[in-house]
This record gives structure tokens, C-alpha cells and sequence, in this order.
């Protein structure tokens, strides 16, 4: 059954829904910022974008703990069922979701300024950028599925995720070869692994949203699962 | 993989297997205790149930619920024939208890009551002492003898959850109790002659919240030996008590299922609609 779109009797309980909704994809928009703006200063060496960031962090966890306690407001006082209880919980998974997204940005940010005293490399961390702007796509994709209730944009995040897992593995190697050839690079491959392993996670919290907005659109639980069984759970109607 | 985890899990002392809730209730496990086929209901012209096919499984709480004027109540009174009393009604199709059609000529209609008791919206104790309303049921069957009746009485008070409250005034009139004491009170008097089915027209709508919540505990407990049907307006009432849920709009049956399920996870918009309290 897909999320009810049809006006609520109570205007009252149908306005908090929304605001929560909206809060959700305002709290989305900051993190994706967040994100961007770390990678940014990772690979321009830019130190005041990095300290921007860690500092803008804590205007994430203050929307995580606001719409925390909205969501509850509403469980409490209006015993949501069905779509709209789907929504209410699938909200605030997402949005400890979201949160992490946030305390990942962070670390790349610290990362950025690590790296920004010390020499540019030549490539000018190119496979970290790539890897970042994967991830920020998908995160970007993760917030549209969610505004538009789409599944099918949710399982695609699903897809990326793979991907994004792939191109990680492939960056710690290639940086296992740095540090074989140059140990004095290790200082900075390590914050470089830092980073990338950031990314992934990133990537990771954003296939969990998706599958969040699953759940609250179909009903079907597909955590854990392959892409392969979360397709089939979705389209074969298990 | 799995054995290897359940053993050392079970070395751990930890056994997630009984964590697990448990499967859902599945309408296919159950047993049925009314069979419901292709039911219809007319008053006069005005059809009321449309066309009913349903089960209401044994030893289970079945709720009905839906918008005022749906049918429900229309329909929990024809499990017990109290429709017969009303002019112009026409049925057509089967209900069948335990595989009898309850509309048979065979049924005396007196056996079926005491089979499928009834309790209604308002308590409705009869102006006499507590004992003799439980005891009222027996009384009419012939049986008065004193121990009999005397044990009877201790037990459906018990059974109903309110033999604490009125062991001590037995003899009082029960006109005197409060409102969810009177309303377990006719619940005690129901279960006294120990039908198999037990039907609820909203039971707990005229009750506090405190005096509802013993309602609704004590439903729970009936479960065990009784079927219950229960009509509610309250969906977080259902929701609460009942293992099966049957949606009703218009004289239809919409949607029936599990009824983690169907607050979950309807099947059907309407039942969605309904039950988030949204324009049809």
C-alpha cells in the first residue's frame, strides 16, 4: 500500500506531518552541504571550508534532536497508524541516518585539515574526489526518492551502493601501493583511508535511508538483504 | 552458518530464536468458530450487509470496525438472532456456528443465546443484588441449588475480574456499582452460563479510561476459553485487543485480517483512509 497522499480530517495532525517531512528534506539539504563542503576542503586544501564544517555540524544534530522529538509529539498525541505511523518511524530512522552522514562529513573535514599542512600530492587526491562525488550523488538521489516517495529511485541507491563499495576497495589498494612504494607518504595515505572510508560509510547511511523510504512506502522490511532479494521483495510483492 | 551461531548463542545463554515474536497470526492456522457465506441483510428495501463472506476464527478476539451506520452492529446482532426482534428484516445466506446454520428452523433460538452471549454499549445489570444477576442465567435453566450457584458466582466474578471488588457486598444491589465494575458485572453474568461466544457491542465506550483498560485486560484473558467478536468505534481499542480485524463500509466487508497487519499495513485504501483518519 503507498503512502497515503489524501488530506487528513484533522488539519492540524495532516500540518505536523508535513513540517516533519520538510524538516526531514532540510535536514537532507544541510548534510548533502556538508558533505560536498568536506570533499571540497579535502581536495583544495582549503582549511577554513574544513573548519566551517565542523563547526556547521552542530547545526545537524540540533535538527536531528528536533525532529526527534516532533516525531514523538506525534506518536504520543496522535497515535499514528498504518502510512502514517510507517512515516513517523521511518523518520526517525532516517534521520540517525542522516545524523551519522553528518559525523562522517566531519571526519573527512578533520581529515582535510591534516592534509592541508602537509604536501599536495601530484594527482591532487583525484580518486578521493571521485569517489566523493559518487557518494554525493547518491546522497543527492536518497533525498530525491524521499520527496517523491519513489521506490524505484530508492532501490537504484540501493545499486550505487555496490558500486561505491567497489571503487573503495580499489582505492585502499591502490593506497596499500603508495605506502609499499614511499613510506614516508603513510602519514597522509592514512588520512587519505581516513577519508575514503568515510565516503563509503556515507554511502552505506544512504542505502539504509533508501531502504527507510521503502518501508515507509510499501511496508516491506528489506533490511539486510541483497539488492538482488530487496528487488524481489519490492516488485514481486512477498 | 546459522547452527554454528545457535550453538554458541546458546553457549552465551542467549536465545534469539525466542526473542523473535513469533510468527504472525495467520488466518489459515485458525480454526472456525462462525462461518459467514455470501451474506445478505435487507431492512425493508435498504440493504444493510452487502454480499459477507468471512470467518471468525475460535479462541480469538475478532474486532469489527468501521464509520458509524456501516453495518457493524447490525451485523454482530444477527450472531445471536437479536435481529428477529426487529420487523422488515429479510436475511439471505448462511451463518454457521460450528457448522449449524444459525437460521435454521432446527435452532431454538434460546439454546443459540445461551451459547452467544452479549454485551452491550450501556451496562444493563438487572435491579437486583449482585449475586442473583450472575446468577440469573442458572436460575432460568432450573438449577438452584445453593452450592451450585454459590460456586458459579465466585467464578465468573473471578472470571470477569471482579470478584475482589464485590466478594464482601454480594448481597447489595448492583444497581450500586460504578460503571465499569457494572459493565464487568454483565460480563460475569454473560460468562456464567459459559456460552462458546462472546459478542461485544462497544463495550468499553461508556467507561473511564482506568475502567476500560480493565475491560480490555480482561478481554484478553477471556480469549483463552471464549471467541470473542467485538464491535469498537475505538480503532486504538482494536488495535489493542483484538487478533483479527475486519473493516466494514457501507453494509461491505472491505478488508479482514491479522490485525498487526491490517494497523500496519493495510491492504485496501479505504482501510487506510479509515483507519489515519483521512477523507474517503
Amino acid at each position: 500500500m503507498a503512502t497515503n497522499q489524501s488530506q487528513h480530517i484533522s488539519q492540524q495532525f495532516e500540518k505536523e506531518l508535513q513540517d516533519i517531512r520538510s524538516r526531514v528534506l532540510a535536514m537532507g539539504g544541510l548534510v548533502e552541504q556538508q558533505v560536498s563542503n568536506a570533499m571540497q576542503a579535502l581536495v583544495t586544501g582549503d582549511a577554513e571550508l574544513a573548519r566551517q564544517v565542523i563547526s556547521d555540524d552542530e547545526d545537524v544534530n540540533k535538527l536531528d534532536v528536533t525532529i526527534d522529538e516532533e516525531c514523538i509529539q506525534i506518536i504520543a498525541l496522535r497515535q499514528p497508524t498504518a502510512g502514517d505511523l510507517r512515516l513517523v518511524t521511518g523518520i526517525l530512522k532516517t534521520i540517525t541516518d542522516l545524523e551519522r552522514i553528518g559525523d562522517e562529513s566531519v571526519r573527512i573535514a578533520r581529515m582535510a585539515l591534516n592534509l592541508s599542512e602537509k604536501d599536495r600530492p601530484k594527482k591532487n587526491y583525484r580518486e578521493l574526489h571521485a569517489l566523493g562525488q559518487h557518494v554525493s550523488g547518491m546522497l543527492h538521489n536518497t533525498l530525491d526518492a524521499f520527496a517523491r516517495f519513489d521506490v524505484d529511485a530508492a532501490l537504484q541507491v540501493a545499486h550505487e551502493d555496490r558500486q561505491v563499495d567497489a571503487e573503495y576497495e580499489s582505492i585502499m589498494r591502490q593506497l596499500m601501493t603508495y605506502m609499499m612504494e614511499d613510506p614516508r607518504t603513510i602519514s597522509r595515505v592514512i588520512d587519505m583511508m581516513w577519508s575514503a572510508r568515510s565516503l563509503e560509510r556515507i554511502g552505506d547511511h544512504a542505502r539504509n535511508v533508501s531502504e527507510h523510504i521503502i518501508y515507509l512506502v510499501e511496508g516491506k522490511d528489506v533490511r539486510h538483504l541483497s539488492v538482488e532479494k530487496m528487488e524481489k521483495v519490492v516488485k514481486g510483492g512477498e | 552458518m546459522e547452527a554454528v551461531n545457535q550453538q554458541k548463542n546458546a553457549a552465551r545463554g542467549i536465545d534469539i530464536e525466542s526473542m523473535n515474536r513469533g510468527p504472525r497470526l495467520n488466518l489459515a492456522d485458525e480454526t472456525a468458530c462462525i462461518e459467514i457465506k455470501n451474506f445478505n441483510l435487507f431492512y425493508g428495501e435498504a440493504q444493510a450487509l452487502k454480499n459477507i463472506n468471512l470467518i471468525i476464527p475460535r479462541n480469538r478476539v475478532t474486532a469489527f470496525i468501521g464509520p458509524s451506520g456501516c453495518g457493524k452492529s447490525t451485523f454482530l446482532r444477527c450472531f445471536n438472532r437479536m435481529n428477529d426482534l426487529i420487523d422488515n428484516v429479510t436475511i439471505q445466506g448462511e451463518l454457521l456456528l460450528d457448522g449449524e446454520d444459525l437460521n435454521s428452523p432446527a435452532v431454538n433460538v434460546s439454546d443459540l443465546r445461551r451459547k452467544v452471549g452479549m454485551v452491550f454499549q450501556k451496562p444493563n445489570p438487572f435491579p437486583k443484588t449482585i449475586y442473583e444477576n450472575v446468577a440469573y442465567g442458572l436460575r432460568l435453566q432450573g438449577i438452584n441449588d445453593r452450592q451450585t450457584l454459590d460456586k458459579v458466582v465466585e467464578k465468573s466474578l473471578k472470571g470477569a475480574a471482579l470478584w475482589e471488588e464485590v466478594k464482601d457486598r454480594l448481597q447489595s444491589s448492583a444497581m450500586g456499582l460504578s460503571g465499569g465494575q457494572q459493565q464487568r458485572l454483565v460480563i460475569a453474568r454473560a460468562i456464567a452460563i459459559e456460552p462458546e461466544v462472546l459478542l461485544l457491542d462497544e463495550p468499553a465506550s461508556a467507561l473511564d479510561p482506568l475502567s476500560t483498560l480493565k475491560i480490555e485486560e480482561l478481554i484478553y484473558e477471556l480469549k483463552e476459553k471464549y471467541t470473542i467478536v467485538i464491535v469498537t468505534h475505538n480503532m486504538q481499542q482494536a488495535a489493542r485487543v483484538s487478533d483479527y480485524t475486519a473493516f466494514m463500509y457501507m453494509g461491505e466487508l472491505i478488508e479482514f485480517g491479522a490485525t498487526d497487519e491490517l494497523f500496519t499495513n493495510p491492504g485496501k485504501k479505504q482501510t487506510e483512509d479509515y483507519i489515519t483518519g483521512r477523507y474517503g
